[in-house]
């Protein structure tokens, strides 16, 4: 099967997964308590009847279930996402305006805690039991137990507030007119922190499960095949461990995008990036339930377009898929 | 025991051990250490560590930071064993279920455990808690709801590769049962995994439980640790001990938990550490 | 005359201080000259593999070495530095190991990895590199070599690949090839012809091979002297033929005598009675593939009949993927067949549900193959042993009365009931086995490769077993087995199966005297040893 077919499929695959996500966010609605309504409507507008009555004749509130939900999936599936009457914009505005300054950030800290603990993990492997390892380890370990918007406020404190190395919060320095260059530079002198303290989270889980990998191909038939040829352990190690044990890391990658996003939540609040995270907190202090199931329904497909991405990868990487498929 | 004296011969898994001692000790103790209740207005508003009679210093509104983190643990430890136990009472029959019978069942709950596995885990867990009002029982409920496919996923694969055990299908030829089997023969073998992921998964869960009260949707009646972070977070840079010091729990709690862990994994399944070649 | 390429003289292995025995190997001396075979045989346990990787240098981090020599070529191997040896590695000495299934790199091409070798000891510029590897290909007997240097491992079959590696084994001309119980995980078809091909390179290159193996039948085939170990230890050394006719050695002596014989003992007479399992026209197809991709059909079982009489042994013979086991399987509704019937005596159970089923299973049951998966760590013997009785319905205490019993029926001690299987060893642990079968007075026994796992010694004593139990109880047995010399001693009449099919069937003596079919006679001919151990046990 080629690349194309799989790669179409997979996208059915997802369509699939963001129909049951707007189901659910359906029923979510409804779930809530008192009138689906007043929960569309959000803080903003709970108190006007006339106005609600207005909501439940757009939305079908009066029909049957069925009708109510058919309408809310074909605004879904026309990227209506409701609109949210507290900032008197419709929801899918909001996220896109939001969107880019996310995907930079969660792009930047994949792509660093992937290379970055996939080569810390196989140094901890080819060190194993030396203090490199035990080294690796325990920051990964400690990294690992450590909360989220705890270490982002302390990286916070110590590289903005105290030291001054770094800007404290936002997307870039407001009114300085920088353009071009000068303002992608300094675009990227504030995603440090924020990408940093997200990526470090999940560079402690790729470099524990690198290494994990590596020990466990390392005792594998062919690795002693390899030995026998007479091959030096560092070409060993670089051609038939490395590229064996990283397979199970890109995979793991791929489930783990999901928590990536939800991590983004808790970075993009604590530094006041701009992006759907902070969006959310801002939609949850506000209950504005519009914006919150929108957020939601995007941070998944943002998933699924992961997920698609590390599939499309194992796939160049593995020959062995083409033939059990 | 040989798997005990692995455990004890780990230091990690001891300082870990010894560090949940101290834990549970802080939540026994809790109300004689201090009794009275932790949102009480003690003394001055930001008062340092040290500074005057509280060790942990005072926060923003004068509340003893150390009450704070000493009445935090029980609610930690309480919402992480919880919803542990919530998510293997959903995890593990799926698991089993999938595993034993295969085929369409497999099937539809491998692919309704991945749906849930695709859902941004954390994001799910906010619209839950924020749609059903924050609670001790909605945040105990979404942190269960979005852990336990990994569990289903564990058992799921032990199930499968115990049920072409041997002995397995000697069972279905001398006519046992199907629930008989699966109770007697199959999940008793997978209790060693389910033990190593629970005492990870609570750690999980005290930090998603810890980041949910960070955002504000904590049990609004119960002081936790991930609230108390929250609400320094504005005073950071004259009061950083009000936030550091829960943060510090709550690591510490985490750290613990998964040092034990992996203790446990380690003694149950030595071979790993074994095989290591040069 | 030249000196011996490979001499090795008190070499001693010490094992870490938790193993059983404090030397792997101990105080072993031997050579091998240029273009000579030399068998290295054991059963489990004897340090043989230890033996090999010790002299290529690879042993592992808890084994080291306690005092000897190697001598390569008159060139002392242990105490080279690392540089040093990974240089006689692949140059002097190739290797080849017992997993051709995992020995190659998954995500490397067959040619980037026989290049590799070359590569490794900077032999040869890249263009003839690629030429070299293509002329190895084409040397191992292998199809099309333009294609392989392409293909990934996986694209390969076992034997196929075993070919691979001793392609890149002998691709630098060493002066030793180690083969570590290379065909033990082949069938035997292809076992006989990777031993053929071992053989022809050894002479057409003057090569020394170090053989590892535990099969006698492999030894007389290949071996020109043996070495034969037991416990780290060697207790005789000679030329094969003297050896396997007359072992000087009480050890030797009762693993050659344990190696079963090709030639069938007398037939036995068997009563006329009704058929005590009938199996006819039965079929089990497996599709693979999903909802998008096109499924493919596999003929696992194809019409499929016999009937075995109550104190028949029938022989169920065939490669892997010949669908001998699945027959057994089905036979006890462990696989659900497509098609056919399957009868118990009088009754029909093809088509019961598995619960209506159930009352009825008493009367067949099985003999596992792997005696450390076939019980279940966590219970103790006895109740291992009771389970079906009281599944069945029988009372808790009788039940564990008849599992004492039943240990003692099959040479363990009745005390051996309140232990736990880890405290047993393979054989003891396969009369257990037996005894669960035992424990509901089954009519029929399905023994899938029941002795397959087990050392020549145990093997033949649980094929003892196995008949004076049949002699007792009149069991029918139904034997799934790959091992023709097996088959031979214990079946009465042997169904031969090649790609889902019977293709035939006929009582034993008659199937080993006149094979009438072209597949049993290529199976035959490919039995190892096959006139070393013609004699008649």
């Amino acid at each position: 099967m080629d690349l194309m077919r799989f790669v179409a499929m997979r996208l059915g695959k997802g369509v699939i997964v963001l129909f049951a996500i707007a189901v659910l966010n359906f029923f979510l609605v409804r779930a809530a308590p008192g009138d689906p309504a007043q929960v569309m409507a959000g803080e903003a507008g709970a108190g006007d009847e006339v106005f609600l009555e207005q909501l439940r004749q757009q939305f079908g509130l009066d029909r049957p279930l069925y009708e109510q939900l058919w309408t809310y999936l074909s605004n879904y599936a026309t990227f209506d996402l409701g609109f949210s009457y507290r900032q008197q914009q419709p929801v899918l505005d909001l996220i896109l305006d939001r969107l880019p300054a996310t995907l930079l950030l969660t792009g930047t800290a994949f792509f660093i805690s992937l290379a970055l603990g996939v080569v810390l993990g196989a140094l901890a492997a080819r060190r194993v039991g030396k203090w490199s390892d035990s080294a690796i380890t325990t920051l990964a370990l400690v990294f690992y137990a450590t909360p989220l918007f705890w270490i982002a406020l302390m990286s916070q404190i110590v590289f903005s507030l105290k030291l001054g190395w770094l800007p404290n919060v936002g997307f870039e320095t407001i009114g300085s007119g920088y353009t071009g260059l000068e303002r992608a530079f300094d675009i990227g002198r504030h995603l440090v922190m924020p990408a940093l303290t997200l990526g470090l989270f999940f560079t402690a889980i790729y470099a524990r499960m690198m290494r994990a990998s590596m020990l466990e191909v390392a005792g594998a038939d062919f690795v002693k095949t390899a030995y026998a040829k007479g091959l030096s352990p560092s070409v060993i190690t670089r051609r038939h461990v490395a590229r064996n044990a990283i397979l199970p890391v890109v995979t793991l990658a791929g489930l783990q995008a999901g928590q990536l996003v939800g991590g983004a939540i808790l970075t993009e609040t604590v530094f006041a990036w701009p992006g759907i995270g902070r969006l959310m907190f801002e939609a949850l202090a506000q209950r504005d339930y519009s914006v919150l199931l929108g957020v939601f329904f995007v941070s998944s497909a943002m998933v699924v377009l992961f997920n698609l991405v590390t599939d499309i990868i194992y796939r160049i990487v593995d020959p062995r898929i083409e033939a059990s498929t | 025991m040989n798997a005990l004296s692995r455990f004890a011969a780990n230091r990690g898994a001891l300082i870990g051990l010894a560090l949940i001692v101290v834990l549970v000790a802080i939540v026994v103790l809790a109300p004689m250490l201090y009794p009275q209740s932790p949102w009480r207005m003690v003394g001055r508003p930001m008062g340092a560590p040290l500074d005057g009679s509280f060790l942990l210093g005072t926060d923003t509104l004068g509340r003893d930071v150390a009450a704070g983190i000493v009445h935090g643990a029980r609610v930690s430890l309480l919402i992480g064993i919880v919803s542990t136990f919530a998510a293997l009472l959903i995890g593990v029959p799926l698991g089993a279920v999938a595993g034993y019978f295969g085929g369409i069942v497999d099937d539809a709950v491998m692919r309704f455990t991945e749906f849930f596995q695709t859902i941004p885990s954390f994001a799910l867990a906010i619209v839950l808690v924020a749609i059903l009002q924050p609670s001790l029982p909605s945040i105990v409920l979404a942190i269960a709801i979005v852990s336990w496919p990994p569990v289903t996923r564990l058992i799921r694969g032990e199930v499968l590769s115990l049920r072409t055990r041997e002995y397995v299908q000697a069972a279905i030829t001398v006519g046992q049962s199907t629930p008989r089997i699966i109770f007697t023969q199959i999940l008793p073998n997978t209790l060693a995994p389910i033990i190593v992921m629970a005492s990870l998964m609570i750690a999980t869960a005290i930090l998603l439980e810890s980041s949910l009260s960070f955002l504000g949707l904590g049990d609004p009646n119960l002081m936790t640790w991930g609230y108390m972070v929250g609400a320094g977070r504005s005073r950071i840079i004259d009061a950083w001990w009000i936030s550091f010091f829960p943060g510090l729990a709550i690591f510490l709690t985490v750290l613990a938990l998964n040092l034990v862990g992996e203790g446990i994994n380690d003694a149950l399944n030595p071979r790993l550490r074994k095989e290591v070649r040069k | 005359m030249t000196g011996p390429i490979l001499k090795v003289e008190g070499l001693s292995l010490s094992l870490p201080s938790v193993a059983d025995r404090a030397f792997a190997l101990k105080d072993a001396s031997f050579e091998i000259a240029a273009g000579e075979t030399l068998c290295v045989v054991g059963e489990s346990g004897s340090g043989k593999s230890m033996t090999a990787h010790a002299v290529m240098g690879l042993l592992p981090p808890a084994v080291n070495v306690a005092g000897g020599s190697v001598q390569l070529a008159g060139r002392e191997l242990l105490t080279l530095g690392d540089r040093e040896m990974r240089q006689v590695r692949g140059r002097d000495i190739g290797m080849i190991f017992q997993e051709p299934m995992t020995s190659l790199n998954p995500l490397m091409r067959i040619g980037d990895q026989i290049r590799e070798m070359f590569e490794a000891h900077g032999a040869l510029d890249p263009a003839a590199r690629q030429k070299r590897a293509l002329e190895l290909i084409e040397e191992v007997g292998l199809p099309d070599p333009a294609r392989i240097v392409r293909v990934y491992p996986h694209q390969l079959s076992g034997g196929q690949r075993q070919r691979v590696m001793i392609a890149m084994a002998l691709a630098l001309e060493p002066k030793l090839l180690i083969a570590d119980e290379p065909t033990t995980a082949l069938d035997v078809t292809t076992q006989a012809q990777i031993l053929k091909l071992v053989d022809r390179l050894r002479t057409d290159h003057g090569t020394a091979v170090l053989f590892i193996t535990h099969d006698f039948g492999v030894v007389a085939e290949i071996a020109d002297r043996i070495v034969v170990l037991q416990n780290g230890e060697i207790c005789e050394t000679g030329k094969t033929a003297e050896v396997l006719r007359a072992p000087t050695h009480d050890y030797t002596r009762k693993l050659i005598a344990a190696v079963p014989s090709i030639t069938p003992p007398l037939p036995r007479v068997i009563e006329t009675a009704p058929a005590a399992l009938t199996v006819a026209g039965l079929a089990k197809t497996y599709k693979s593939g999903g909802f998008f991709t096109k499924g493919r059909e596999v003929k696992a079982v194809d019409d499929v009949s016999f009937e075995i009489r109550p104190g028949e042994t029938l022989g169920l013979v065939g490669e892997s993927g010949s669908g001998k086991s699945t027959v057994g399987r089905c036979c006890l509704r462990l696989i659900e067949p497509d098609d056919g019937t399957i009868r118990l005596e009088t009754i029909e159970i093809q088509g019961m549900t598995q619960r209506a089923l159930r009352p009825h299973r008493s009367r067949i049951q099985m003999i596992f193959q792997d005696p450390y998966a076939s019980l279940n760590p966590r219970r103790s013997v006895g109740r291992i042993i009771a389970e079906g009785p009281v599944a069945q319905g029988v009372d808790k205490k009788a039940a564990m009365q008849r599992a004492r019993d039943l240990l003692d029926l099959v040479g363990l001690t009745p005390g051996a009931a309140d232990r736990y299987p880890h405290e047993f060893s393979g054989g003891q642990r396969q009369r257990i086995g037996i005894a669960r079968a035992l424990a509901l007075d089954p009519k029929v026994l399905i023994a899938d490769e029941a002795v397959s796992a087990l050392d020549v010694s145990v093997q033949a004593q649980i094929l003892d077993l196995i008949r004076d139990i049949q002699e007792r109880l009149g069991v029918a047995i139904l034997f799934v087995t790959h091992d023709l010399r097996v088959a031979a001693q214990i079946c009465d009449r042997i169904a031969v199966m090649q790609r889902g099919r019977i293709v035939e069937l006929a009582p034993t003596a008659e199937l080993f005297a006149n094979p009438s079919h072209d597949y049993t006679r290529k199976l035959l001919a490919a039995v190892p040893g096959r006139d070393a151990f013609a004699h008649a046990n």
